[in-house]
């Protein structure tokens, strides 16, 4: 296969589907950095392909390729990406609304600590890699991992939800933000440079006071 | 065991931490002057045997690294073991019993005149 | 190490379990010792006096360095989870290590 300057692997991969073998299957979408549907493992490494040159990650000349890490494998580097979002949505990481139409815009000060916190989250596009890089994911099939957690934290600093309640409780304990271990394979992977351990220790503290609550509540 | 159940395991490791941490110094320390004033058995003793404050300080550590132990091994257990949680935790406990135990033992061995 | 695995909060990580393990798995020896004393100070000064093989001695610096890197780690996880997240908390981690070696040294000295 040729080696082209400034190639990327999604270039690489695109060659091979096209050229080499028609039955590989792979996903992209932008292919400029911005969707995260390339992302898979290269090198032993979770990475958006379309935004890895060749040069960076093959060394030696060798390029191994395989699907993101903890999620099943559809076909090839495709991974299923099914239980990723269903544990986005156990963590609570829908905003739940408490005005309607009739009740004006809300005011959100930009500039408040919360808004800032919740800013620093908000860029993530659910592309798994952050959840492919992580080893609490990896041995505890329950924890519902970086991405979930920092969605639920970015919703925990919305001053404009109503579902804190529930959101706190869904994020606690073993499967939630109890089980991070500040091993930061999310932060040090995360393409938008997001900072998941940040979200999850604010979680932690959030978390905290909770846990001295009567019971049901 | 619940959601906050396993919360609170994650709060009383942190507590106990902070307890262990101060305790950890005061041991070293104590331990860095003992070996330089000699730790013959009789020196060891001499200085512990009868010792309410000895008594309190490491019946008190025990408890704490007790705890922090079975957590911390529990966690070990679920994620490298792969054990189930309720394994997990009675076998952490199991653990954190038995430290207590030799190390209630060990503070009395020391202490009791 | 993977690749992926390959970045300071991971070693971080990693020393801090595997020290919390090894002091767990000592802390028992370490009680039935002290607890010979049961018997009078005649077993425990005998068990010290054995304590005095150099294999024994390395094994208790080793110990002391487990113990420092533990706390250590474990100082630096309450920072990181405890305070409002501050970008230089990232160099916790080697602070730690430093401080671990540093109680290391001083315990070989003291000897």
């Amino acid at each position: 296969m040729p080696r082209r300057e400034s190639q990327t692997v999604l270039d690489v991969v695109t060659h091979i589907q096209r050229r080499l073998d028609p039955t590989l299957a792979y996903r992209f979408a932008c292919r400029v950095g911005m969707c995260g549907s390339c992302a898979m493992t290269v090198n032993g490494t979770p990475r958006w392909t379309c935004r890895t040159h060749v040069d960076k990650v093959a060394k030696d000349g060798v390029l191994r390729l395989g699907p993101l890490a903890n999620m099943p494998v559809v076909r090839d580097l495709v991974a299923d990406m099914r239980e990723f979002f269903d544990k986005w949505a156990r963590a609570k990481g829908q905003f739940t609304p408490t005005r309607t139409r009739a009740d004006g815009f809300a005011r959100v000060e930009p500039a408040t600590r919360e808004r800032r916190e919740a800013d620093a989250g908000i860029e993530c596009i659910g592309c798994g890699v952050c959840y492919a890089a992580c080893d609490v994911v990896k041995w505890n099939r329950d924890y519902l991992g970086p991405a979930a957690l920092n969605r639920a934290w970015t919703l925990v600093n919305d001053v404009r939800d109503g579902g804190q309640a529930a959101r706190l409780r869904a994020v606690s304990g073993d499967a939630g933000c109890h089980s991070c271990h500040t091993m930061m394979s999310c932060t040090e992977h995360c393409p938008k440079e997001l900072s998941p351990t940040r979200s999850i220790a604010g979680l932690k503290r959030a978390t905290f006071a909770g846990v001295f609550d009567a019971e049901g509540e | 065991m619940s959601a906050r159940g396993e919360a609170q395991l994650w709060v009383a490791q942190r507590v106990t931490a902070v307890i262990l941490a101060v305790c950890v110094m005061v041991h070293l320390v104590t331990i860095i002057y003992a070996v330089r004033t000699g730790l013959g058995g009789a020196e060891v003793l001499g200085r512990t045997r009868g010792s309410v404050g000895v008594a309190v300080f490491y019946g008190l550590f025990v408890i704490a690294a007790s705890v922090h132990g079975g957590i911390g091994l529990r966690t070990i257990a679920i994620e490298w073991l792969r054990l189930r949680a309720g394994a997990a935790g009675m076998l952490a406990f199991a653990i954190a019993l038995a430290l207590l135990a030799l190390g209630m033992r060990a503070v009395y061995a020391v202490v009791a005149a | 190490m993977s690749r992926a695995r390959n970045h300071p909060a991971y070693w971080a990580f990693l020393v801090h379990r595997l020290s919390g393990l090894a002091l767990a798995l000592f802390l028992p020896l370490h009680f039935l010792a002290l607890g010979t004393a049961i018997r009078g100070e005649a077993e425990l000064d005998g068990f010290l006096r054995w304590t005095h093989q150099p294999l024994v001695i390395v094994g208790e610096w080793l110990l002391v360095i487990l113990l420092a890197a533990h706390l250590a780690g474990g100082l630096r996880l309450l920072v990181l989870e405890l305070l409002p997240w501050r970008e230089w908390q990232k160099s916790l981690a080697g602070l730690a290590a430093f401080f671990a070696v540093v109680a290391g040294l001083v315990f070989a000295l003291a000897r």
